[in-house]
């Protein structure tokens, strides 16, 4: 072949590669393969999943975006869509967004949203204010936490359905515990008890208790004083005397080396210091049981509800995403369907054991606490527990918060409480 | 005929000359305009890229920032508002306002000490590579530029890894007895570190107020913080040999027989580098500036991938924070002004830079005070003699 031949078949390889190359990338990852367990990680050339079984004739087709976790719940979606595909004629083809606010949003721009996807409570303001979710709160059948319900309530009206939640509690090390001559059993549930336990498990090598530097752990105390971010009404009341004994304490607790930020003793989350050792308690919430399995699984824990306040009363807080369904959906009768078939008792006690997450809906509290009894603490705590109030830019004004918890040993904390304040207020509807 | 006759008959006229197909004209006609109708047919697919995928969507930026675009439906259905979304942002009061400042403090040091640095430490490794009497320069040419060729996003997690509180830098640093910082969580500034050398730990009362977009200029002397400068680190590594690669071909366009010059006058190897390299590769130095001040302005990736902002708001910078707040907080029209602020930053410091580093004519005084200063030598010679 003459050298000009060689070189243009070189030329028509290389952009052949280069296509395919381009072609391979990530695109929208579909799971095609409806046999459990279905494998998210496949790659598909053009990202077009083929649907496998061929539509009813008189069944809608929903369009499913999440942002999963893992396989796991990968796998217990699939499975709960394909047990409600077959029990209702419909179908829907579930997609994995590698950005799922940013999926969302081109979705919202482009007035062709996803049906069915997930929304978290930083997103949920947003959306509901301009008008891009479905408030379909009144047309499910389940009874939520009350505290879930109010994360999703905007404008008085409940939008979208919780899927599950997470609450925070305290995770002690028993042996940690049974060595420092503590009695089995006789966990901290008041402050000053939760401050002596922390003072005996403190050596040289272990800090007695460790928390992110951030609201989203420091705000427990909060909760347990009688303070928070909200007010009963719902408005902004951050700068208390309630808010500012909680942060007092645990100023002290730091000042004294009996509590300390895991970055100061080397790791990088609360779990991480737990499981390691270097923290004989932490304060996290479910996914501790997970972490502690998969990186540290010789580490002996046990989940107690946080201690009580000076005015006795608990407090811990939560976090949840929703099923949310969009007003430009041209399947809103399907969608609300299989939301309510997700929330159902059988579906919601079917995703904690597939996943490990906590039901939403209280009718089974007691059967989910009697067949996960390591994680009782957690769903007692959703009686009392907090959530992220529902106010557009609160991410925001949460980081500017945790930017003072950062500093919080010299922080000024009636300066840091006003500043707080002010930036809620601002944003409150 | 007309024409002539108004005109007047004056001598040295040129003669009309007639055109091949007629007079009539045509946009492509003739084989000059053959080549023009091909050009723009290869310039078209480009053309085209560039107006739908960068024209039409800044302008739609443009368009957002001045409306009240909620996320939901076209950009076009939204109002236009005026600059609302820009007094917002600039008033200084408000937290959309201090988290603006915040990231302007954040890259404003972040340029402040990448650009020079990047452009010495590109410079100098040009010059050390392009020394004719190097062994090996091929290889530590590409290993100087391999960094520029890398993924940012890996070498940001690997950055990431390094860094942490017990990876390789702090356990190196552990080895000889010095006692590192955490670094990508730590947010104190490296000003207030130095002003606490001098035992200034607190804002003083004088440096409380905040006039400038609600950070108090206390805030503003904090320097970036340290784990901003392990993000500065990382930009200089990875975009040091891109520049490297511009100065080595400027330096090859200086011709052998200028340094030789410059060494029969007797200038050291220091003196030739200042006084004749680097005034030569003066329009090299300005695209490296440039394009450093363009990209340090920019910054994103590395942030986005690694600190999120974290931590205490110190590696939040302008890029970042318009993508947090469009996608996060849904707050478009906030999002889209910032993008054009930094725009506006962006632009009147490359020209600001320009004006800077433009030839100047060297002043008359100036070049007669040295021809002065040799007919004084001279005559010095001359009376010695």
């Amino acid at each position: 072949m003459s050298k000009r031949m060689i070189r243009l078949l070189a030329l028509g390889a290389a952009s052949a590669l280069a296509l395919s190359l381009a072609a391979c990338g990530n695109g929208d990852e579909q799971v095609t393969d409806p046999t459990p367990p279905p494998v998210a990680g496949g790659e598909n050339g053009n990202g077009n999943g083929e649907d496998p079984v061929p539509p009813p004739v008189d069944g809608a087709e929903l369009d499913i975006l999440i942002g999963t976790s893992g396989d796991a719940e990968t796998a217990s979606v699939q499975a709960a869509i394909d047990a409600w595909s077959a029990a209702t004629g419909h179908t829907a083809n579930l997609r994995i967004a590698t950005d799922l606010g940013q999926e969302l949003a081109q979705g919202f721009a482009a007035a062709a949203p996803p049906d069915v996807f997930y929304v978290s409570t930083e997103a949920f303001p947003g959306w509901a204010e301009n008008g891009s979710l479905l408030a379909f709160g009144d047309q499910l059948d389940a009874t939520f936490y009350p505290a879930l319900m109010a994360s999703f309530t905007w404008d008085d009206t409940f939008f979208c359905a919780p899927k599950d939640f997470s609450t925070l509690a305290l995770v002690i090390n028993t042996q940690m515990w049974s060595d420092a001559g503590l009695e089995e059993g006789a966990w901290p549930t008041t402050w000053d008890e939760l401050r002596a336990a922390a003072q005996t498990l403190t050596t040289d090598d272990v800090v007695g208790l460790s928390f992110g530097p951030e609201w989203q752990r420091v705000g427990t105390f909060m909760a347990q004083a009688g303070g928070g971010l909200l007010d009963s009404a719902g408005n902004a009341d951050v700068d208390t005397a309630a808010n500012l004994t909680a942060l007092e304490f645990v100023q002290g607790l730091l000042a004294d080396g009996i509590a300390a930020f895991p970055s100061a003793i080397g790791t990088g989350w609360g779990g991480e210091a737990f499981g390691s050792g270097a923290a004989a308690m932490t304060i996290e919430g479910n996914w501790i049981a997970g972490a502690l399995r998969n990186d540290f699984p010789d580490t002996p824990w046990v989940a107690v509800e946080l201690p009580a306040g000076p005015g006795g009363a608990r407090g811990t807080l939560q976090f949840t995403n929703c099923w949310g369904i969009a007003a430009d959906s041209d399947n809103q009768e399907a969608a609300i369907s299989f939301v309510n078939w997700m929330v159902q008792d059988e579906q919601q006690m079917q995703a904690a054991r597939d996943f490990g997450v906590m039901p939403s809906v209280t009718t089974v509290a007691d059967e989910w606490a009697a067949e996960f009894p390591q994680f009782a603490a957690f769903i007692r705590g959703g009686a009392y527990a907090q959530g992220v109030p529902p106010f557009q830019g609160i991410s925001a004004v949460i980081g500017e918060f945790n930017a003072g918890i950062d500093g919080l040993v010299n922080a000024d904390l009636q300066a840091l409480l006003a500043q707080t304040q002010g930036d809620l207020a601002a944003i409150q509807p | 005929m007309t024409v002539q006759a108004s005109v007047g008959t004056t001598a040295a006229q040129a003669p009309r000359r007639r055109r091949p197909d007629g007079g009539r004209r045509r946009l492509f006609s003739g084989r000059k305009g053959g080549q023009a109708a091909a050009g723009w047919l290869f310039l078209s697919p480009t053309l085209i890229v560039l107006t739908v995928f960068m024209v039409v969507p800044i302008a739609m930026a443009v368009w957002v920032s001045v409306s009240d675009f909620s996320g939901r439906g076209s950009p076009w259905d939204a109002n236009f508002v005026g600059f609302d979304n820009y007094a917002q942002l600039l008033s200084g009061e408000g937290l959309p306002s201090r988290q603006l400042g915040q990231a302007l403090r954040n890259n404003l040091y972040y340029v402040l000490l990448v650009v020079p640095i990047q452009t010495a430490v590109s410079l100098g490794l040009a010059v050390l590579v392009n020394r004719r009497i190097m062994r090996g320069r091929g290889f530590f040419r590409t290993a100087f530029y391999f960094p520029s060729v890398t993924s940012s996003v890996a070498i940001t997690v690997v950055f990431l890894f390094l860094f942490s509180a017990t990876g390789a830098v702090n356990r190196a640093f552990s080895m000889i007895g010095v006692n590192a910082p955490n670094w990508l969580a730590d947010p104190r500034g490296l000003g207030h570190i130095m002003l606490g050398w001098f035992g200034v730990d607190q804002a003083p009362e004088a440096l409380r107020a905040s006039p400038l977009l609600g950070v108090s200029w206390w805030d503003w002397l904090a320097g970036p913080s340290v784990a901003m400068t392990v993000l500065m680190m990382m930009a200089i590594f990875t975009t040091s040999g891109t520049f490297m690669l511009l100065f080595i071909a400027a330096l090859q366009g200086i011709s052998g027989e200028v340094s030789e010059a410059a060494l029969v006058d007797g200038c050291t190897g220091w003196q030739r580098l200042r006084h004749v390299t680097i005034p030569m590769l003066r329009p090299t130095i300005f695209t490296v500036m440039t394009l450093g001040l363009i990209g340090t302005w920019q910054v994103f990736d590395q942030i986005y991938t690694g600190t999120q902002g974290a931590p205490g708001n110190t590696t939040m910078t302008p890029a970042f924070l318009s993508y947090q707040t469009s996608f996060v907080d849904s707050r478009w029209g906030n999002g889209a002004a910032i993008a054009f602020i930094l725009f506006v930053i962006i632009v009147t410091m490359t020209i600001i830079q320009r004006n800077v580093l433009k030839e100047r004519e060297v002043s008359k005084r100036k070049r007669f005070a040295v021809l002065r200063a040799k007919d004084a030598r001279a005559a010095a010679k001359e009376v010695a003699s």
